[in-house]
């Protein structure tokens, strides 16, 4: 496809998630509380957007996942929550 | 649809803001024909196998998964093995579906080491059934050392009875650590060959992890998490065609039965032609699915 294939096919729909994006973080923002590593995890994924080249995709994937190589002692949930909790609380490597 | 504003030429059509890349190739062929090679139909209803058959699926092939429950005894896997292999494939047959399954006990439910060595114990009776094409599907959920160890006695039980291989790699931000563990497990049993053997769930991060290493690879199509459509278009577009498949891994989660022929409607008005769609979703499953003698159509 040609660009302007892709725009004609994919624009309108690329539009409406950006503007989910973005209320997600307006409503993120109006919340009280704290929030915890998953908004961190958010933000550093986002960044990726910006970056030049073809792999933004994968490199916003990269962004969310648990880099670390040896299994964990113990599985305590069934569940993932979508983010590397990091060295604090998650896996001890 | 409404009217778009822009571009200023276009203000006054009133047809979607849609082009094709070579309008003369739509719509679909209305023979159009794909195998299923990943669902889990304990968890639909007949309906759903009643529009998989009219969209054009020939085959449906259903891994051994959880129940979303723990089952608290081996019993429940054989009641659950007999299920896949003797009431599952009347009710495809129902509507000219051939049915196929793989045999495991699913990641999800390995960290109970002793739970699982009583469930190997009891596959080997199941495997010469007539649609048994494998062991799976096996693999990793949190990375953890017990469901290694699990993984490990399955590849071994898949070696030691020459079956084939179908692998579930984890979820969201475990799948790139449990892509890698898997590729090392399997790399280092040297009975496994790679051709043999299907690592699902594939995304831009993964995908070409696994081809290097001569494995096949799987996309699912889900709505929220794995691969959308546009994505899974993108990975064949990016990576080629060859040892890749799709599948829509319905279950009792959020699923869609008809992803596979939803993808190839929309690689259609992305320009891909019938021929190399037909490759996707069909060609390919049937080359690799071939592999176990057992898998015939027709
Ligand atoms: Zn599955």
């Amino acid at each position: 496809m040609t660009r302007q294939q892709v725009l004609d096919l994919y624009f309108l729909d690329a539009r409406c998630k950006l503007i989910d994006l973005a209320a997600f973080l307006d409503r993120v923002d109006r919340a009280p509380g704290e929030a915890d590593f998953r908004l961190a995890a958010f933000r550093q994924a986002l960044r990726e957007l910006e970056r030049p080249g073809p792999q933004r995709a994968k490199q916003v994937l990269l962004a969310f996942s648990d880099p670390t190589t040896q299994p964990i002692a113990k599985a305590t949930t069934k569940a993932a929550c979508g983010a590397w909790p990091g060295k604090a609380t998650g896996d001890p490597g | 649809m409404a009217c778009v504003a822009w571009p200023p030429d276009r203000q006054l059509e009133c047809t979607p803001p849609v082009r094709t890349a070579n309008p003369t190739l739509l719509p679909l062929a209305p023979d159009m024909r794909y195998i299923e090679p990943h669902a889990h139909m304990v968890s639909r209803v007949t309906d759903d196998y009643l529009d998989l058959a009219t969209a054009g699926c020939q085959a449906v092939c259903e891994p051994a998964f959880w129940a979303g429950f723990d089952r608290s005894s081996v019993d429940g896997f054989y009641d659950y093995f007999c299920q896949l292999t003797e009431h599952e494939p009347k009710r495809a047959a129902r509507f000219g579906l051939a049915h196929f399954c793989w045999l495991c006990i699913n990641p999800k439910e390995s960290e109970d080491l002793k739970l699982a060595d009583e469930v190997l114990a009891v596959i080997p009776q199941f495997l010469a059934r007539p649609g048994v094409l494998g062991i799976g599907e096996i693999g990793l959920n949190k990375n953890s050392k017990n469901e290694l160890a699990v993984l490990e006695r399955h590849i071994d039980l898949a070696a030691a009875h020459d079956q084939m291989i179908l692998v579930h790699t984890p979820h969201l931000e475990d799948k790139l650590k449990g892509t890698r563990l898997i590729i090392d497990a399997l790399k280092s049993d040297r009975r496994v060959r790679p051709e043999r053997v299907i690592i699902d769930h594939v995304e831009e991060h993964t995908v070409e992890l696994v081809l290097q290493a001569g494995f096949w690879a799987g996309m699912t199509l889900y709505p929220e998490s794995k691969c959308t459509p546009a994505r899974a278009i993108d990975l064949l577009e990016r990576y080629g065609t060859e040892r890749i498949w799709m599948n829509s891994a319905c279950d009792w989660g959020v699923s869609v039965p008809l992803a596979v022929p939803r993808t190839a409607l929309e690689m259609r008005k992305r320009g891909h032609t019938v021929e190399a769609i037909d490759k996707v979703i069909y060609q390919n499953p049937l080359e690799f699915l071939s592999q176990c003698p057992k898998f015939r159509l027709g």
